[in-house]
């Protein structure tokens, strides 16, 4: 009866004033919310009802429904609400929802946006999929059977994605004879289950989709309820959250151009507030600057919040392109190339670590792998697992590596710049989702210290292009001898070099590292570094190691800008080097005193793409050197 | 100021939509119907962009059939707007005398609007094209991702979407495949007239009611827009107080008789109503689901 009331008074006050009726309307909140619950729970019924106890539904799609209802419907001739929200004919025929759909409805109040997500374990992704935009969950409980694994599954994924407020809807009240007992029983049991978990609030409610009670009516059956109904629970929680008053963050998606004169950056605000005359700094290159205009189609704007589309210029030239971030001074986000992550997989094929996959982030893609496979946790019974791989819809915490640094916070702290998409670099399809917890590296918090004497500066001022001039080869090859005469060549013609020489370096920065592989890779990693850094001063850097893997060779040459690596392949055949062997290497190697020794129990791989290949069969050194000073001397050396 | 309302919040994600495929996507266009939701979604780009100019073209798949008020609404709009337009007309089946009377809805709306459009984005090679369509339209609507992809022979896989979390967006394609993308997917019918009250965004006059010759077949309000309709013996055009709720081809859009001459009369009387708003398109009464089945064929 207050049903039809409402009705009643609503329709007078859109033909009386719909001028002010509009004023209102457009001042509504909003809420985006998830159900969560199988087909058994009463879902579809459940939204079914929300949709028509809204007011919702037209007297086409009214007759459309009794239609349905007494075809292929389940109540016995009754309206089926299920059937208005389960779509695709597909599932239709089958009975059950298969993916994400999204539902619209408004009451006075509030304008609302419902994901309707499948419950069943095989469909945690899709679940994931709707609960990373929603603000609310309602999970269902069917009374008779109370809770069981599936609802610990969806509150722990409703946590992951980092959801505050829950409301836990005890469905089928009509199936127990509405039962007071039953309901409390319930609800403490749920609370206790709840209580490790994030949430900031928790409401039950019981009620009966099918017959109405307390959706938006308390209905007769219930008097011993004194809560709220589902609709005045989901018009009234307030999911303000405080991304208002967190740190200013835009991710710059789209540099605006459109003349010389004009030079703004677009972007969503994810967190905090703007004002122009505000220092902020663009990451990762950590150039400061002020704001000088927020610049918007309806005209510049004093202030601009938190989920705002705006466009953003600054006082000072500055370069800042799509992937980096504009933040507050004061609280920086971090830049890192490592972090750990809770990864959702959503893809047939299993993760596996060390592959290679697109990193999608708030507007910057890398490629990144997984570095390690922490541990696996399961979805059912919460518990950590071993494991090699991830499968489809198994959960994760994962050590990341990326071949760039990006820009970040945590997720728990700013979803938008904590979250990330794997995309498989193949078939280009999403194949799972991440969360970031943390940096994985300490140097994650020293942020870049932006200079104003850059590389070109200091290049200039010696005259010459800093370049690094990569020797690889065998043991004994010649890498040492030949580098050290082009560097007394270099030093003739007034260049500024130096030599990194790959025994003194193991004396020293390197001392820690022996001779397995992985320290073989940290050694060329470190070595890396340093040429960079040399470059960088505006060095020309010779580097003499024998650097036997393709991928850490690429991996340097990676770290430096086109044309900054010169590989110089010292290709020396074993024969010769160990018959040269002028520390007594191979004698050792040979007698089984040294193990990892290169060319017998490690393996060499020779370069695929050396700038220069030096075939020391029929040369000698001095030509050798002669030969590569007049190869690159056009190309590189000459400023 | 210190939270969005329902419209600003939509607003902003409709733009960050827009602005990423301007960001990421080679050659994009935006699909350009004429209809409210067109004209919305033009606007939220104009504000995407701006000051820049849009950084694609526009596109209008014209088959011929349209209201003549809505092709001067076009050119008056791309004019004032700095546009680039594309105007796209299946030839072939102008050719082959295509047409709604001729041929019937089915036939007319696959050769003059999805064939259409398919030649169309492979003569321009368009990796993606924007649409304005809604979730609340439809029932197969509701579960088509925002970045929605087909194959390299456009067709939509509704069981083998790409999760889509957030607001990261996955565009990645192959040459050949493209990317439909729909920056409106979460406005409401009446957000969309909310947004053009509260935003004074021009809209084609045939949404307001006039007084027009219509005439009245298989229960549906069919406007004589020109002298191609050919009248059954005792047809007679009337002129009736009429105004469209959707806009298309002119014999296949029904007019609603009405006196709502504003855009509040009309967002009033809409509010009252109580016919959903595809019921005037004669394409959806076809079969069950057939929207669903249209689109796996390739209709936006």
């Amino acid at each position: 009866m207050s049903e039809k009331s409402y009705e009643v008074h609503e329709s007078d006050r859109i033909a009386a004033d719909i001028e002010g009726y509009l004023k209102e309307q457009e001042q509504k909140s909003f809420l985006r919310f998830i159900t969560c619950g199988s087909v058994d729970d009463g879902k579809s019924t459940l939204i079914g009802r929300l949709l028509y106890d809204s007011k919702l539904i037209f007297e086409d799609q009214m007759a459309a429904l009794e239609n349905d209802s007494k075809k292929v419907g389940t109540q016995g001739g009754d309206i089926d609400f299920a059937l208005l929200v389960d779509g695709l004919a597909a599932e239709r025929e089958q009975g059950i929802t298969i993916d994400v759909a999204y539902r619209f409805f408004s009451t006075d109040k509030r304008k609302f946006i419902v994901a309707d997500t499948p419950g069943h374990e095989q469909y945690t992704r899709n679940m994931a999929t709707g609960a990373s935009s929603a603000d609310l969950a309602v999970i269902l409980i069917d009374a008779r059977r109370g809770i069981l694994t599936q609802t610990r599954r969806h509150s722990f994924i409703v946590n992951l994605l980092g959801i505050r407020h829950v409301v836990v809807a005890v469905n089928k009240m009509d199936l127990v004879d509405y039962s007071k007992e039953v309901f409390q029983d319930i609800e403490e049991k749920y609370r206790a289950f709840a209580s490790h978990l994030d949430f900031s609030s928790i409401s039950c409610i019981p009620l009966s989709a099918l017959k109405g009670d307390n959706i938006t009516d308390p209905g007769l059956n219930m008097r011993w309820f004194k809560g709220p109904t589902l609709m005045s629970e989901l018009e009234s929680t307030d999911v303000s959250n405080d991304k208002g008053e967190k740190p200013f963050r835009m991710p710059v998606q789209w540099v605006n151009r459109p003349n010389l004169d004009f030079r703004g950056f677009s972007g969503t605000i994810a967190s905090g507030s703007i004002k122009p005359g505000v220092e902020v700094v663009a990451l990762p290159s950590a150039k400061t600057s002020k704001v000088k205009s927020i610049t918007t189609y309806d005209g510049d704007l004093d202030v601009a919040i938190a989920d705002q589309a705006v466009t953003i210029t600054l006082e000072d030239e500055i370069d800042i392109s799509r992937g980096d971030v504009i933040a507050e001074c004061e609280h920086r986000p971090e830049t890192t190339d490592q972090f750990q992550a809770q990864v959702i997989w959503m893809h047939d094929k299993p993760l596996f670590p060390g592959r290679p996959y697109l990193i999608k982030t708030a507007n910057k893609t890398i490629t990144g792998e997984v570095t390690e496979l922490k541990h696996k946790i399961n979805v059912n019974s919460l518990e950590h697992e071993a494991g090699k791989v991830l499968e489809l819809n198994e959960v994760g915490v994962c050590n990341f590596g990326l071949d760039d640094s990006i820009v970040f916070d945590a997720y728990k702290n700013n979803a938008a710049l904590g979250s990330f998409i794997m995309i498989d670099k193949l078939s280009n399809v999403t194949v799972a989702a991440g969360m970031i917890d943390y940096g994985l590296r300490r140097a994650t918090n020293v942020h870049w210290q932006a200079v104003d004497v850059g590389k070109a500066a200091r290049s200039e001022q010696k005259r010459q292009k800093p370049v690094v001039l990569w020797f690889t080869g065998l043991s004994a090859s010649g890498k040492s001898t030949i580098a050290n005469l082009i560097e007394k060549k270099l030093q003739v013609m007034g260049k500024h070099t130096y030599l990194l020489d790959g025994d003194n370096v193991r004396h020293g920065l390197n001392r820690d590292l022996g001779f397995v592989e992985a320290d073989r890779v940290e050694n060329i990693r470190r070595v890396g570094e340093v040429s960079k850094l040399m470059v960088d001063a505006g060095l020309i850097v010779l580097t003499a190691f024998i650097s036997p893997f393709r991928s850490e060779r690429r991996m340097v040459r990676e770290m430096l800008e086109d044309h900054e690596f010169v590989e110089i392949f010292v290709d020396t055949p074993i024969e010769v080097c160990e018959q040269r062997d002028p520390k007594g290497l191979y004698k050792k190697a040979r007698a089984g005193e040294i193990k990892n020794f290169t060319g017998f129990d490690s393996p060499y791989e020779e370069p695929e793409t050396a700038e220069i290949h030096l075939q020391m069969a029929n040369m000698k050194a001095e030509d050798a050197a002669d030969a590569v000073i007049a190869k690159i001397e056009e190309k590189y050396l000459l400023n | 100021m210190t939270t969005l309302t329902h419209l600003q919040r939509l607003e902003a994600e409709s733009i960050h939509i827009i602005r990423e495929v301007a960001a990421t996507c080679e050659n994009p266009v935006m699909l350009y119907s004429i209809g409210k939701d067109s004209s919305v979604m033009l606007h939220l780009a104009l504000k995407a962009f701006y000051p820049s100019k849009l950084p694609f073209p526009v596109m209008h798949v014209d088959t011929t059939w349209k209201f003549r008020e809505m092709i001067d609404f076009r050119d008056k709009f791309v004019v004032e707007n700095n546009l680039d337009l594309i105007v796209h007309i299946n030839q072939e089946g102008v050719d082959a005398g295509i047409g709604p009377f001729t041929h019937g809805s089915a036939i007319h709306t696959d050769v003059m609007k999805t064939q259409s459009l398919k030649q169309a984005l492979d003569k321009y090679k368009f990796d993606a094209a924007f649409g304005g369509a809604r979730r609340d339209e439809e029932k197969s609507r509701a579960k088509e991702r925002i970045f929605s992809f087909r194959s390299a022979q456009h067709r939509w896989d509704p069981k083998n979407q790409r999760p889509e979390l957030w607001n990261i967006y996955n565009n990645r394609i192959q040459k050949g495949e493209s990317m439909r993308v729909f920056p409106l997917s979460n406005w409401t019918e009446l957000d969309i007239w909310q947004y053009i009250h509260l935003e004074n965004i021009p809209i084609v006059p045939l949404y307001l009611a006039k007084k027009r010759p219509v005439v009245e077949r298989d229960g549906m309000l069919v406007m004589v827009d020109d002298d191609r309709m050919p009248l059954e013996p005792g047809e007679e055009p009337e002129m009736k107080m009429v105004r469209f709720r959707t806009l298309g081809c002119y014999p296949l859009t029904g007019a609603i008789e009405s006196n709502a001459t504003t855009l509040t009369e009309i967002i009033q009387e809409m509010l009252l109503t109580t016919t959903s708003e595809r019921q005037g398109r004669a394409i959806d009464k076809d079969a069950n689901a057939s929207m669903e089945k249209k689109k796996q064929e390739g209709y936006f």
